[in-house]
């Protein structure tokens, strides 16, 4: 069904410090062709320009500036120069008395800014917009992510019959903006896959299918959303962002590598979506739940989000300098993460371009820097674990109340936690950052540009620091997650450099969403499983993801939403579909992580041969058959295939993946005994029904790519199952080959060059571009 | 049939396309098929891929010989005799100057000076100093150009090596491997431009970590892909049992032709990308196993190189290997050679590592040199620091060992528009601090990146608000080794 669009003038929702100034003509990606906007706007067209090219010698950073010039306040941009008192940077109004116009249309090379030696210039139009930016007025702003989100209108549209619920309306205001209109809904099939890959991480299986497609009723795809949002697995799959942020791994990182247990923590972070927790009580836990009233084993266990962070067991480093990595692991993680901000610029000098000095970095570092800990605990040979503070689990506390641990033997799993000496350990700024350079004594606080760290309001430890983030007017805390989850959605976030929402972050695409779903997100209760299904219930989350030529054209990244994203599957997902739509899968929570099939010698060729990792020893029955999640995590040499597919090496914080396409992944999919045991296996399952081959193909092919197979497709498939067969039967000793991969038990089937043939069209089918995309 | 879908397509058939990628395209045309997402915005900083190179490159390849574990220079290039005549005294303060000591040493009271237990000689017209550990080296002394001033910042392994690799001793920075292939692309449309061979030797050794190839920021195309030498030279290479070359080319047509009704569909062009994707792999099935087979080399070759380099996984056969990787065009092959820690023993263990690394080492050089590559090959022998040049342990007559020094370790270099049979830089008699031409790691990037043709402070990539290099912000280019 196609909808007629009029073209109407839609009531755009203002970016309120702008006064009215429709904001259409800006994307955050300025193309030069571009036309200069009748009404230019600070924060979205000229601080880019500024911030990008100028910060770094007139901006934040103290020590770098130069001509005591700066553009990043404004009382910077209106201010006499120094040399000059009778010229201004800028004069409201003339561009042609403003120095800085001035110097950046220069034809003097001697004059010109940026100067040339320092590889940056501006284009002709972005020197036409500052230009006009100064005649009208040259109003400068603050920097928008530092601005409290803003209640915002929602935008009303004539079109009630596509838009679902809100987001609709904000996302269907840009596009008709864009000339742009919204694709059809996706077919009830492929709808189906998307959603069930996003929410739980797993394919539909067959009797969801069917039911789903059965369904006629007007609340089918809803029913399907609930289910599947309260399915186990959907903690699982939310999960996994949630560790690349938090950098999990199952060793120590550095030279040797050693074994850690921080896995309970892993399955508590599983527990907290499943039981949905709410994003403030999430955040608080795992930021300072050592420092709540009476904290439980459970409050405790969730601080280990701060302890995941790479620990050395190299004999002879100094024990400080790697204790200092360690808080500077922290104090980064927590300004990734949580405010979206590039805070590790700050460590060795003055942020270059956000509101961070090198002074508030150490204030907000002082938070993180009060554990009675060591740089180095043990080396290898006395490995431990987990280093202090720690705290150990028992079967008795898994019994009574870490019920959601899944353990697996008698012996008491220590996990590092967070726990603050008694005494305050002062905190000096590290001059250049180095641990051996102590400078002034520096209190809690936090970069105030941000929202003001209040004594009176919030305690000096870490729980005043969580209750900070969780402030009404926070400006980041909200945006931030919300966005993040966004972009688990939609493949890209409202902003799309999701873990820099400072000056050099790119600018939201649809700033008035970002705001209300900020605003709507807090005023619920921080309810992140009903953020999820605001997501996937709307209109714009259920279109069809074909794409034309001329959308293709005009919005190559997608950035206005008038198609669904096509996606390839997260690393750990295509393991998870490879596994499930065969029927391997063991669906197992939890956990010891796994050590499944991975090719010879890649520990053994790097290892120091130090410490239990030295050797890699392959798991077998079940533990070949578990999530991707679960894959054991060596640091320094984490497992091969899910590098290969973007996944993080948790080295450090992560919050945004690539998507890559590359040769390597093609050879992965054609001969990683994984899947082609699962395609051993499947064919064998389908060999023992009691259908024709066609029926079989026909089958495999909706477990695979979870939709009905075209005629032309079938056809293919038919007659390359019958080729392929011709072979196998005048070649039974190739067909015994094939049909041997994987540990997996072997049903006995006679006829090998059928099952060979049919796992040979497994086999392709699980190589198709569809089936690893969602 | 066999063909449609390419014939569908692109209106010509396999054989006719295949012909065009492999010839008479521009290298930016090629970069972008190889390399997809390359000129397709994102984060990547395109203006600084444009004109790429940025100047005339001296060397298109390198070969990066890494020593991994840090040799000792004092053992090898940088002749102290100060220090056997002091042999057993204490360092004296004035020298050393509050230098900070690893937490291996610095509870030692005592500081004792060590000269070298192996006799050095000069060598070749350039009168080179090199000791009898590396016979082969000094035999070809006249190609070779030592660096006696390199310092870094890190003092235990895992930072210096990661400093070494990508510029950075701490975090996620893409290594210097896949700056190149960033800068300048492929040159192989069979083979990834930027390759790691590892070998393991039989001193104490420190072990290597995927995060020194890794692209870090960088398109994951960009990153090292580590040639093993078990079974399969690049990991999943080899078809399943069962499953032969005609299979498998059958089965790719299949595959495009079900890709390409998807595409159909869809209109997605990642779609068309994976369909190329899946066709290189298919070549690299052949290429790859073709060029990591030595047997087929000829004998003189196998002498140049030593016996070891039949048997896979050792550094002679990865430095064959290496020269074949090479010639075939791959962009930056980098080595580690483990086991060069020598905190004791280390008369006992520096001789096998030296007899390990420096036969294979040195024919390397002369292969490439005898095939005419090694003008246009840049070649690099070296560790992550240097050692000190006080005993760590007991010293006795026979044996001692030495602690990592950051202050003052020797690279060499060789081909690629270095200067011939020249030393730069100069330490103390002591074998201390540098007295002359200091080289940081960063003046050592930005000189390699030089030798491509690369300007390091432009060759950027824009990533969470701010331009990385792999300099950071530092390094000069050193333009006396520059022939």
């Amino acid at each position: 069904m196609a909808f007629v669009f009029k073209r109407r003038f839609f009531l755009i929702a203002r970016w309120v410090i702008m006064a009215g100034t429709p904001l259409w003509q800006c994307t955050s990606s300025s193309s030069t062709a571009e036309r200069i906007p009748d009404v230019v706007d600070y924060n979205f067209h000229i601080r880019p320009i500024l911030s990008d090219r100028c910060f770094k010698c007139h901006g934040p950073d103290g020590n770098q500036r130069k001509a005591d010039l700066r553009l990043d306040t404004e009382q910077g941009l209106y201010k006499a120069l120094k040399d000059d008192p009778q010229a201004f940077v800028v004069i409201a109004g003339e561009p042609e008395h403003s120095e800085l116009y001035l110097r950046i249309s220069a034809s003097d090379t001697s004059m010109l800014m940026p100067p040339p030696s320092s590889n940056l210039a501006l284009t002709e139009r972005e020197v036409k917009l500052i230009r006009r930016w100064i005649s009208q007025g040259a109003k400068y702003q603050k920097h928008w992510a530092f601005i409290p989100p803003q209640p915002r209108e929602v935008p009303e549209t004539d079109h009630d019959d596509w838009a679902k619920n809100e987001i609709d309306n904000f996302v269907l205001a840009r596009m008709e903006a864009q000339d742009l209109e919204p694709n059809e809904e996706a077919d009830k099939e492929r709808l189906l896959k998307r959603l069930s890959f996003d929410v739980t991480g797993l394919p539909p299986d067959l009797a969801l299918q069917k039911k789903f497609l059965a369904d006629a009723s007007p609340d089918a795809y809803e029913k399907v959303v609930d289910a599947l949002l309260h399915s186990p697995h959907y903690g699982e799959k939310m999960a996994i962002p949630w560790l690349d942020a938090a950098r999990y791994a199952d060793s120590h990182g550095y030279q040797d590598d050693g074994y850690r247990t921080m896995w309970p923590w892993r399955d508590w972070v599983i527990h907290a979506f499943n039981e949905n927790y709410p994003f403030d009580k999430f955040l608080s836990w795992q930021l300072a739940g050592d420092l709540l009233p009476n904290p439980t084993k459970e409050m405790l266990l969730a601080t280990g989000f701060n302890r995941n962070h790479k620990i050395t067991q190299e004999g002879g480093v100094i024990d400080e300098e790697y204790r200092i990595e360690y808080v500077t692991d922290r104090t980064n993680t927590f300004g990734k993460t949580f405010l979206g901000l590039t805070f590790e610029c700050a460590k060795c000098h003055d942020h270059k371009y956000d509101p961070i000095s090198q002074k508030e970095y150490y204030s907000t570092f002082a938070f993180f820097n009060q554990l009675n800990e060591k740089g180095l605990v043990g080396d290898i040979q006395l490995a431990s674990l987990a280093d202090p503070p720690r705290m150990s689990i028992s079967n008795e506390d898994v019994k009574r109340i870490l019920t959601f641990i899944n353990k697996k033997d008698k012996d008491p799993v220590p996990v590092m936690i967070m726990k603050d000496s008694s005494k305050v350990r002062p905190t000096h700024v590290l001059v250049r950052g180095a641990y051996d350079a102590p400078g002034e004594v520096v209190d809690f606080n936090v970069p105030t540009a941000i929202y003001p760290f209040d004594t009176a309001k919030f305690g000096r430890n870490r729980l005043g620091l969580a209750q900070w983030l969780l402030s009404k007017d926070h400006p980041l805390t909200s945006r931030v997650f919300v966005n993040r989850v966004w972009q688990e959605f939609f493949g890209r976030g409202i902003v799309k450099t999701s873990g820099d929402f400072g000056m050099q972050g790119e600018l939201p695409s649809h700033p008035e969403l970002l705001d209300w779903l900020a605003l709507d997100f807090m005023n619920h209760g921080w309810d992140i499983r009903r953020l999820v299904k605001q997501i996937v219930m709307s209109a714009t989350y259920r279109q069809s993801a074909a794409v034309s030529e001329r959308k293709l054209r005009s919005d190559p990244e997608n950035i206005w939403l008038s198609r669904a994203p096509r996606l390839r599957l997260p690393s750990e997902l295509i393991k998870d579909h490879v596994l499930a739509s065969s029927g391997l899968l063991v669906r197992e929570i939890g956990g010891p992580s796994v050590k499944p099939y991975q090719p010879k010698g890649i520990w053994e060729s790097s290892t120091s041969g130090r410490g239990v990792l030295a050797y890699y020893v392959q798991d077998h029955d079940d533990k070949l058959y578990r999530r991707g999640m679960y894959n054991f995590i060596k640091r320094t040499v984490p497992p091969p295939v899910m590098l290969m597919f973007d996944a993080s090496n948790r080295d450090q914080c992560e919050v945004k993946r690539m998507r890559t396409n590359t040769p390597l992944q093609a050879l992965v999919m054609l001969n990683d005994p994984m899947v082609l045991e699962a395609s051993r296996v499947l064919a064998e399952r389908l060999m023992l029904e009691n259908t024709q081959a066609d029926e079989k193909i026909s089958k495999a092919f909706n477990l695979i790519l979870c939709r009905e197979a075209d005629e032309k497709e079938l056809a293919l498939l038919n007659k390359y199952y019958e080729e392929e067969h011709q072979t196998y039967a005048a070649a039974p000793d190739k067909a015994a080959e094939f049909i041997k991969q994987g540990e997996f038990r072997h049903e006995e089937i006679k006829d090998t060059a059928s099952l060979a043939s049919l796992m040979q069209v497994v086999h392709t089918l699980y190589n198709m571009d569809e089936a690893i995309t969602r | 049939m066999k063909n449609e879908f390419l014939e569908n397509r692109f209106g010509i058939n396999r054989r006719h396309f295949l012909g065009k990628l492999s010839v008479g395209l521009g290298s930016a045309a090629l970069g972008s098929l190889l390399i997809p997402g390359l000129f397709k915005g994102g984060d990547d900083d395109l203006a600084s891929l444009a004109g790429i190179p940025h100047f005339a490159p001296k060397a298109k390849r390198v070969i990066y010989l890494f020593q991994n574990g840090a040799p000792s220079q004092l053992e090898s290039f940088d002749y102290k005799p100060m220090l056997n005549k002091m042999h057993g005294q204490d360092l004296p303060a004035s020298v050393r100057m509050g230098q900070r000591l690893t937490g291996m040493t610095s509870n030692q009271t005592k500081f004792p000076l060590v000269g070298s237990y192996f006799k050095f000689q000069q060598h070749g017209q350039s009168g080179a100093w090199i000791s009898e550990l590396f016979p082969h080296m000094a035999k070809i002394a006249d190609e070779l150009c030592f660096i006696k001033s390199m310092h870094t910042e890190a003092i235990n392994h895992d930072p210096a090596l990661t400093f070494m690799q990508t510029g950075a001793q701490q975090g996620n920075r893409p290594s210097m491997g896949a700056w190149l292939s960033y800068g300048l692309g492929s040159e192989n449309k069979n083979l990834p431009a930027f390759c790691v061979l590892l070998s393991r030797g039989r001193g104490n050794g420190q072990g290597v970590y995927s995060k020194l190839w890794t692209n870090g920021f960088l398109d994951s195309v960009h990153q090292g892909v580590q040639f093993s030498s078990g079974e399969e030279p690049v990991l999943y290479l080899n078809d399943p049992a069962g499953a032969d070359r005609i299979a498998r080319r059958k089965m790719l047509d299949k595959l495009a032709e079900l890709n390409t009704m998807g595409y159909e569909t869809f209109g997605d062009p990642e779609i068309q990308t994976r369909i190329q994707q899946y066709e290189m792999a298919y070549r690299m099935q052949t290429a790859v196993p073709e060029l990591s087979d030595v047997s087929k080399e000829p004998d003189h070759i196998i002498k140049m190189y030593g016996p070891e380099c039949l048997v896979p996984g050792t550094y002679a056969a990865n430095c064959l290997l290496a020269r074949k990787l090479s010639e075939s065009g791959v962009r930056f092959v980098q080595l580690y050679h483990q086991g060069w820690d020598q905190h004791g023993n280390l008369t006992g263990e520096m001789p096998l590592q030296a007899q390990d690394a420096d036969r294979s080492s040195a024919a390397l050089v002369m292969d490439l040199k005898q095939r005419g590559l090694l003008d246009e090959t840049l070649v690099i022998w070296g560790g992550e620091f240097g050692r000190t040049n006080y005993c760590q342990g007991n010293l006795d007559e026979k044996n001692y060992g030495r602690d990592h020094h950051p202050r003052c370790y020797t690279i060499w270099m060789a081909g690629g528009g270095v200067k011939k049979g020249m030393t730069y830089g100069e330490t103390d008699e002591f074998g201390y601090n540098i007295v002359k031409d200091p080289v940081h790691v960063n003046d050592f990037h930005a000189t390699v990146l030089n030798l491509l043709g690369l300007d390091h402070e432009k060759l950027t990539f824009k990533h969470l608000g701010r331009r990385y290099r792999l300099t950071d912000v530092a390094g000069k280019v050193i333009r006396p080794v520059i022939a």
